[in-house]
């Protein structure tokens, strides 16, 4: 066990090396600078005051001189200052992370919420009325874009209210908190709750079908703990998988919902970053977000072994 | 030996059909929903094939006095605020949904099985490193790593496609890799040997066909998903730049600001995108079905 730690922490940290080079050169391939959108915006180019400003920034030095010098700082928990705002990146990215951090864990209840229980009855149901409607349901959730389904969250909103919900940095209650993080989770996590669905259907089905499925029945036991107790048990394996993949695929949908909803978080961070070639700012997103995706795996893995004795990493 | 034979199937669901169209009779009864997926699909790719002629007035033509207009007879859909018809947009939307869609995924497949033939036939070091790649980019939520590579890439209906296809290809590499891996010890892929075939001539004459099954059912999913990721870089700005109508495009330029005065910019390119991607996840769910038939849900 402790060989396969040691193993898969090397690999963790092999693979965010690998993500640094990989996001740190694609960044220097864009084209145009902070300097040249600068210069732009100030409408004329001096180009003796544009070098000045590529010197201060660090951008005239060779590339591999820039990436040693942000690894350099990184170890040392200097994470560089943004262009655009002129602080230290730590203080812009800290204060956004709990903002998308409460907005993704609503997301994920509310998928494992909605999603599981639904699964299971729509299994348990096979080819009923109601399961044909929950799998068009399941897949329509798949199908839409979480940015439209927000949007048409937003029009509901101004029809019922006569006004759009704004996000406030301060809510007055926590009914208000609530509602304020519950909406646009509602919105994210519609798509994974339909994923979880299908996922949670097809392993109960799978499940349903095995002889100790029969078993509990024959001696008797009522259908309730069959499907619940016995059955869920073991169909919830690959389930719990997939939602630590969610948690990574649910960054994407949080990303264009922060954008519908204007929620000052990580997400919508890293995209105005990457439209103002915020360098410090975008790779050092970047990372953190590899950094939670690669725990979360790793977190899930451990989860796995402990859920199914079969599991043993020993080997 | 085709790998991506479906008679097995048919067969076994006691099909006694003779004919094309037979055939496809039957699997509509068998897969009405998979057959509502294929209509869809149809009607779309339909289209855009036909924009031209579907669509009377050019997707382009601004006109002030129209702007914001509500739906009516002369602008179905509504005008938008450059008095754009928003029927036409979609329209000739649906190329450019399908074409990203279509080309990324794609290109996605055709990098990922040659990076998972290589890396599961040749095994050893090959294996070792294209394995570590596939984790590195499988770290990143596809959305991410799509905005970073649009955005090094620049905004272009090209650069659109290689953005999206790049996050595909590990995807597509891990399925091909493990299928590769299990046929490497099939006794026809030895029989070959044994006849003196090359490792070259095996891997592309014997292995790949096989493979064919599982990147089929792979595509379909991942179509969807490929046209979902360009509405979402084009909603944000880092997609298909003007003038193009991108269905994402669309909803960014009216999102929230025109939510209270007019709604059906809103409704229609989100209701467009939904729909062609419903038909691809019915469609890709009979087509795993029909194809791959352990992995039935």
């Amino acid at each position: 066990m402790i060989g396969y730690l040691v193993r898969r922490f090397l690999l963790m940290v092999l693979t965010l090396f690998g993500i640094s080079v990989i996001i740190f050169a694609l960044l220097r391939v864009v084209p145009g600078n902070i300097a040249d959108i600068l210069a732009d915006a100030a409408g004329f180019v001096n180009p003796a005051e544009k070098a000045k400003l590529e010197a201060d920034l660090g951008l005239d030095k060779p590339i591999p001189v820039q990436y040693a010098a942000w690894i350099g700082g990184l170890a040392r928990g200097d994470l560089g200052y943004s262009y655009v705002s002129e602080k230290p990146a730590l203080d812009e990215i800290l204060p956004r992370i709990p903002i998308t951090a409460r907005l993704a864990g609503l997301a994920l209840v509310f998928s494992i919420v909605l999603g599981v229980p639904l699964g299971v009855v729509s299994a348990v149901r096979q080819d009923s009325a109601l399961d044909y409607f929950l799998r068009v349901l399941s897949l329509s959730g798949l199908s839409m874009p979480a940015f439209w389904l927000g949007l048409l969250i937003l029009m509901a909103f101004v029809a019922a209210t006569g006004t759009l919900p704004i996000y406030s940095a301060e809510p007055k209650s926590w009914q208000e908190a609530l509602l304020m993080y519950a909406v646009p989770a509602a919105a994210v996590g519609f798509r994974s709750s339909a994923l979880l669905m299908r996922l949670t259907r097809s392993s109960m089905l799978e499940v349903l079908r095995q002889d100790y499925i029969r078993t509990a029945r024959s001696k008797g036991a009522p259908e309730r703990s069959v499907h619940y107790y016995h059955a869920l048990r073991n169909a919830a394996l690959p389930v719990v998988t997939v939602i630590g993949i969610e948690a990574a695929f649910l960054v994407g949908g949080l990303i264009v919902t922060e954008t519908v909803f204007n929620i000052p978080g990580v997400a919508r961070f890293l995209v105005e970053a990457i439209r103002w070639r915020d360098y410090p700012i975008v790779q050092n997103l970047v990372m953190f977000i590899a950094l939670v995706v690669v725990l979360v795996n790793f977190a899930v893995d451990m989860l796995y072994a402990a859920l199914d004795p079969r599991i043993r990493y020993a080997s | 030996m085709s790998g991506a034979g479906y008679e097995g199937e048919l067969a076994r669901a006691g099909a006694n059909v003779s004919g094309r169209w037979g055939e496809l009779r039957f699997l509509a009864r068998r897969y009405p929903l998979g057959a509502v997926g294929a209509v869809i699909m149809a009607v779309f790719v339909f289209a855009a094939l036909f924009a031209g002629q579907i669509a009377a007035v050019s997707p382009l033509a601004t006109d002030a006095a129209q702007s914001l207009a509500a739906p009516s007879a002369a602008h179905w859909m509504g005008a938008d605020n450059f008095g754009r018809d928003v029927y036409s947009r979609i329209v000739f939307g649906a190329r450019i949904s399908l074409a990203v869609g279509i080309g990324s995924t794609a290109l996605g497949c055709l990098f990922g099985v040659a990076l998972g033939l290589l890396s599961g036939y040749l095994a050893g070091w090959v294996d070792l490193v294209v394995q570590r790649l596939i984790d590195i980019l499988q770290a990143l939520p596809l959305l991410v790593l799509a905005l970073v590579m649009a955005a090094a890439l620049g905004p272009s209906l090209q650069n659109t496609v290689i953005a999206i296809a790049i996050p595909l290809i590990p995807y597509v590499a891990r399925v091909i890799r493990a299928n590769t891996l299990a046929l490497r010890e099939q006794p026809f892929v030895e029989a070959a040997r044994a006849g003196g075939m090359g490792e070259f001539a095996i891997a592309v004459r014997h292995v790949l066909p096989n493979t064919l099954a599982p990147l089929i059912v792979l595509a379909t999913a991942q179509l969807g998903a490929a046209i979902l990721t360009e509405a979402a870089l084009s909603f944000l700005g880092l997609g298909i730049p003007e003038p193009h109508p991108s269905w994402g495009r669309m909803l960014s330029e009216s999102a929230a600001e025109y939510v209270r005065t007019a709604p059906w910019l809103v409704i229609y390119p989100g209701v467009a995108i939904s729909l062609v991607v419903f038909g691809t996840n019915l469609l890709g769910d009979a087509v795993r079905d029909l194809l791959d038939p352990r992995q039935r849900a």
